[in-house]
């Protein structure tokens, strides 16, 4: 930690030092930086390629689904795909995603001059490409990559897994390493570089959910790296934690896991419910509706996550009271997110509202992420939950919460920022077919599974019955679509990067906050001096 | 007046969707038992409440999207909180949950009431079986996917219940209280029945309990819904519920053919069979129990299950080969099958595995070879 | 505020460095925690391995039948016949009641093997003791040899009243390889 304060200081010192502004060239530019915005950057470009290749995976998955039948993926293969696109979805697309948003967004929106720790955030990026290279090169060794599902459910992982969970394990560890040092940074950031006058009550909500969402992950990931060495240590160290042989219950492995497993669910959601908090006013002309019952909203949402754990496995055969127990729990979020709702709903009641790009995909969130939520509820109630458990309706649920909630609130996010990132304004048309493409593409991916799981379809199933057959149709051809939907954006970023008309300092004019009052693009050190906050 | 008629023909479409969804039978099943029932009802009650809310809401939003555009030139308003509104939102759902809570509580506490029962079975679940044993009445067989992989591999037509069949159905008899004891012997599966409503895990080491009164005879299918490895896919669960005379009698029938099948194991031990009569057999067992994991074509998965196409057991001393195929071999996922195969039905698939895809050992192995061989 | 972020900087770092250990630890610590909880709320049917001494002063409550059935798993790869020879027995709460199960090495060497019980449901864990069980210790079986396995048990009176039938569930797995592990003087008996 004492090798932070040099580093520290040079970024203090650096408005009498000129020549701190210039970044070195080419390759080294990125790799030694120790820049806010530079590490950002490289963090959504990291997601966005890690999104890529989940997709693919998913898009394999899609085809393999298709018809009935071995279509191309033979069952292990499948498996594999299916565990590899759910670990690179959710620990290499959306959290970096929303860690690179945190670095660029959080001093410019608290008015500092850099992230707290410049050095271990240089850090943090750079040991992530190389957790996901090793979970990539499983999948090229001999006996397989993780075949268990993301969940990885002793003692299919440890006695009945291959090899390679060794390396599966030690990139989980690498990747738990990355985002506690991302959050870490987040919060001495937010405790310590507020701009003067900027008192909690007045943090724009991206900040106030990005910082619960950092001691989220500072609670759990922990236990994560924990469960994994416990599963390690099965497997090749003959520990017993999940073998009943030596005394040990396969079900604590769920215990322990969905213990990290539902507060990482918020972790995936927290930050867009402030991504969302700052689209939808700046869109609407008006100020958020309740912003102190947002925030309490989300500090009880966060809270709550920690004793709900138990939905997840209301099969496992849990006695009645600690059924009930978990049910009554989940069902009580449901009153925190729906204030969330209501107040985003209230916010654009009576306003003057425009439809851009970003106010698009807020307004998708919204609904679609609500229509998760609701699906959500059905699941909390125990009873219903067991004709639901494992089924495709579990796959829509979450598939609406992560795609339509956390991704649109990425893809909200990136429509709103990227004049202020790249000093350029985007092609709305462009923007406009990408929103209309992915909305329609992504009901029909996804709205279907709810039937499929309704008429009792398992997931992970690399086959099915002849009665699945249509449905499965269509959602795999909503998946293609949704696919290459995605590509528009690609290129619609590339061109906005390379040029187009060049953007004010705020593009938007409802936008509130500090970031605006810099210009876009903002200059090499955010705020050399703390603005005033009245 | 048009976004009045926009309005309502939004909230009739809402309205009319839930019955689209019933009419187009992809719905939640009703099942055929009490509590399937109950959380039929259940699962719809949450379902419409769910909609009446996204009415609200999605309604709310949508008027303010037509209404209050800029475009229209509509000056924004200036409130941004309100104690009461907010209040209302907080107590308004909260009370809405507590009336879901009430029918679900009642429901999850007949569930867990598994006392009487006048019939237990046991299932066990394994690498990708299930097992089933009448409790305490000498009854019990393994019940195993009977599609054939051809039609998996899309190279025959595909039947009506493709992939939802089974040899041997669990037979159980409607109008009585079952009691099902389920666990597993290697990794966590799960025993889902819809039309029962029953999903309750197969945990390796430890017990579960679920019951349930079977209303109508008829056949019901299900799956595996726990990932448990490459066959998760392919082990299905068929009940075939028949009434209690019907059932009494293929109990006792079952009981008696087990008498008959220990009489003819012994039979077989002095029979030698020629070996194109133990090729045709083997074939089939092969298929049914080996080629999981080793293929049809007998090259296995590189890595993952070894291929038996000039492999040092299939190639090798025969004595070898029964024993791996009798007691597995320890710490790989191939397992004993001297449980669920007859010494015969062994014989017959090691003569086809030794005689098939380019292996030519060329000998004929007997029921009372596999017999002899001890672990 | 240039000044001071420093030491604010460090201080808060050993706070979260601090909590991510204790987090870590704590994962670790849900191991023990879950142990304890499933044995004071009879959380999956852990069911104790150790004895426990029937308590005299018990009163048998003759007005309660409780069914108690046994049932019995061997680990796959384990030659042995493992079973139960009494099925079911019916009890009252608080009367001394046994059971009989048999193994039977079918290899031609020594095998070392464990029984896990389980309870069937989980809340009847809490008042299901076993006085003496083959399951409190590992169990060598010569080759070719068959064992005579007893159960001795009484249910507590105060089981809820909700509870009739109690399964009680054995599985048996090899555990050989651990024991040589820790006593390797066993070998020569598992040559021999």
């Amino acid at each position: 930690m004492t090798t932070l304060n040099p580093e520290m200081s040079a970024t203090i010192n650096s408005t009498s030092h000129e020549h701190h502004h210039m970044p070195p060239r080419g390759m080294m530019r990125w790799l030694k930086t120790t820049n806010h915005k530079d590490i950002g950057t490289l963090y959504l470009w990291f997601s966005f390629i890690m999104f890529l290749i989940g997709g693919c995976m998913a898009m394999l998955i899609r085809v393999e689904l298709f018809e009935p039948g071995k279509v191309i993926l033979d069952p292990n293969l499948f498996n594999q795909m299916t565990t590899v696109h759910g670990l690179i979805m959710v620990f290499g697309a959306v959290m970096p995603a929303f860690t690179g948003l945190a670095n660029w967004l959080i001093p410019l929106m608290i008015g500092a001059p850099d992230m707290a720790l410049p050095r271990m955030n240089n850090w943090s990026f750079w040991i992530l490409p190389f957790a996901f290279s090793i979970l990539l090169s499983t999948l090229f060794m001999p006996g397989g990559g993780p075949n268990f599902g993301w969940t990885f459910y002793a003692p299919l992982s440890t006695h009945y897994s291959s090899d390679s969970t060794a390396l599966f394990v030690f990139s989980i560890h690498i990747m738990g390493i990355s985002s506690i040092m991302g959050a870490m940074n987040v919060i001495v950031t937010i405790f310590n570089l507020r701009a003067p006058g900027m008192k909690w009550m007045n943090l724009p909500l991206f900040v106030w959910t990005w910082l619960i969402t950092a001691f989220l992950l500072i609670a759990v990931m922990p236990v994560l790296a924990g469960v994994v060495t416990m599963v390690l240590t099965d497997k090749f160290f003959g520990t017993s934690f999940f073998d009943a042989a030596g005394g040990g219950d396969p079900v604590m492995f769920q215990h322990i896991f969905w213990f990290f497993g539902h507060p990482e669910v918020y972790i995936m959601i927290l930050p867009a419910f402030g991504i969302i908090s700052s689209i939808i006013p700046a869109f609407s002309r008006k100020k958020l509706f309740g912003y102190s019952s947002m925030v309490y909203a989300t500090v009880s949402i966060a809270v709550l996550s920690f004793i709900v754990w138990g939905h997840h496995m209301f099969t496992t055969g849990m006695p009645l009271f600690s059924e009930l127990f978990f049910m009554y729990c989940t069902m009580i979020i449901a009153v925190p997110t729906g204030v969330k709702v209501f107040n985003w709903v209230a916010t654009m009641w009576r306003g003057s509202l425009s439809f851009e790009p970003p106010m698009l995909f807020a307004i998708a969130f919204v609904i679609l992420f609500t229509i998760g939520g609701f699906s959500g509820l059905m699941l909390a109630i125990t009873p219903a939950d067991f004709q639901y458990h494992n089924t495709y309706f579990v796959v829509a649920h979450f598939h609406y919460v992560l795609v339509t909630g956390a991704v649109f609130a990425i893809m909200a996010a990136a429509y709103y920022w990227l004049p202020k990132w790249t000093g350029h304004m985007y092609s709305f048309k462009l923007a406009n077919w990408h929103f209309w493409c992915s909305v329609i593409s992504v009901n029909v991916l996804f709205f279907p599974m709810h039937f499929l799981g309704l008429a009792g379809m398992p997931r992970r199933i690399p086959d099915y019955a002849l009665q699945f057959a249509n449905l499965n149709k269509i959602v795999s051809l909503g998946g293609f679509a949704f696919g290459l939907s995605q590509l528009l954006f690609f290129a619609l970023v590339i061109k906005c990067i390379r040029g187009g008309e060049s953007a004010p300092a705020k593009p938007w004019d409802g936008a509130e906050g500090l970031e605006w009052t810099l210009p876009s693009p903002p200059p090499y050190h955010s705020f050399t001096t703390p603005p005033e906050v009245e | 007046m048009y976004s009045n008629t926009k309005r309502l023909l939004i909230s009739v479409g809402l309205l009319l969707f839930p019955i689209f969804v019933e009419a187009a039978q992809l719905n939640m099943t009703k099942g055929v038992t009490g509590i399937s029932h109950d959380i039929y009802h259940l699962h719809m009650t949450i379902f419409y409440i769910c909609c009446a809310i996204g009415v609200g809401v999605f309604g709310a939003m949508i008027y303010a999207m037509l209404r209050h555009r800029k475009s229209q030139g509509h000056k924004a308003a200036n409130f941004h909180e309100s104690v009461k509104v907010e209040l209302a939102w907080t107590i308004i759902p909260f009370l809405i949950l507590i009336a879901m809570a009430v029918p679900a509580t009642g429901t999850l506490i007949k569930m867990d009431d598994t006392k009487d029962a006048a019939l237990t079975i046991k299932i066990t679940a394994s690498q990708w079986k299930w097992h089933y044993d009448y409790f305490n009445k000498g009854v019990g067989f393994y019940s195993i996917l009977k599609t054939p992989q051809k039609q998996i591999d899309n190279q025959q037509a595909k039947d009506t219940d493709y992939l939802l069949e089974v040899d041997k159905p669990l037979v159980l008899p409607v109008n009585r209280k079952i009691r099902f004891l389920i666990t597993s012997e290697d990794v966590i599966h799960s025993w889902f029945i819809p039309a029962f409503a029953i999903q309750k895990d197969a945990n390796p080491g430890f017990i579960n309990e679920a019951w349930t009164r079977i209303d109508k005879t008829g056949v019901y299918r299900g799956q595996c819904a726990q990932l448990c490895g490459k066959g998760h896919g392919f082990m299905p669960i068929v009940v075939k519920a028949v009434s209690g005379k019907e059932f009494d009698s293929w109990l006792k029938a079952q009981q008696q053919a087990k008498l008959v099948a220990a009489k003819s194991a012994q039979a077989a031990l002095s029979k030698t069979l020629s070996k194109a009569d133990l090729m045709k057999e083997g074939q089939n067992v092969y298929l049914a129990h080996c080629a999981v994991c080793h293929q049809p074509n007998g090259m296995g998965l590189q890595g993952v299950f070894p291929a038996l196409k000039g492999s040092k057991t299939a190639t090798g001393p025969v004595h070898d080969h029964i024993h791996t195929v009798k007691f597995g071999r320890l710490g790989t996922a191939m397992q004993a099958f001297s449980k669920q195969l007859t010494d015969e039905e062994i014989a017959a698939a090691i003569t086809y595995e030794r005689n098939s895809w380019g292996n030519n050992m060329g000998d004929a192995v007997q029921a009372s070879d596999v017999h002899k061989v001890k672990q | 505020m240039t000044k001071a972020p420093m030491s604010n900087n460090k201080k808060l770092m050993i706070y979260l460095v601090c909590g991510c250990i204790g987090m870590f630890g704590f994962g670790f610590a849900l191991v023990p925690l879950y142990n304890v909880m499933c044995k004071q709320l009879g959380i999956n049917g852990h069911s104790s391995n150790l004895p426990e001494k029937y308590k005299r002063e018990l009163v048998v409550d003759k007005s309660r039948n409780i069914r108690v059935e046994f049932v019995t798993q061997i680990h796959p790869g384990l030659p042995y016949d493992f079973g139960a020879i009494t099925k079911e027995v019916t009890v009252h709460p608080g009367e001394l009641a046994h059971a009989q199960f048999y193994a039977k090495n079918n290899s031609n060497h020594l095998i070392v093997s464990q029984a896990i019980p389980s309870i069937s449901p989980g809340q009847g864990t809490l008042y299901f003791h076993k006085t003496e069980c083959f399951c409190f210790t590992q169990q060598p079986l010569k080759p070719q040899t068959k064992a005579d396995l007893p159960v001795v048990f009484f249910i507590d009176p105060a089981l809820p009243k909700e509870i009739h039938t109690i399964t009680l569930s054995y599985t048996l797995y090899d555990v050989t390889k651990a024991v040589l592990a820790v006593h390797p003087e066993v070998a020569k008996q598992i040559e021999s």
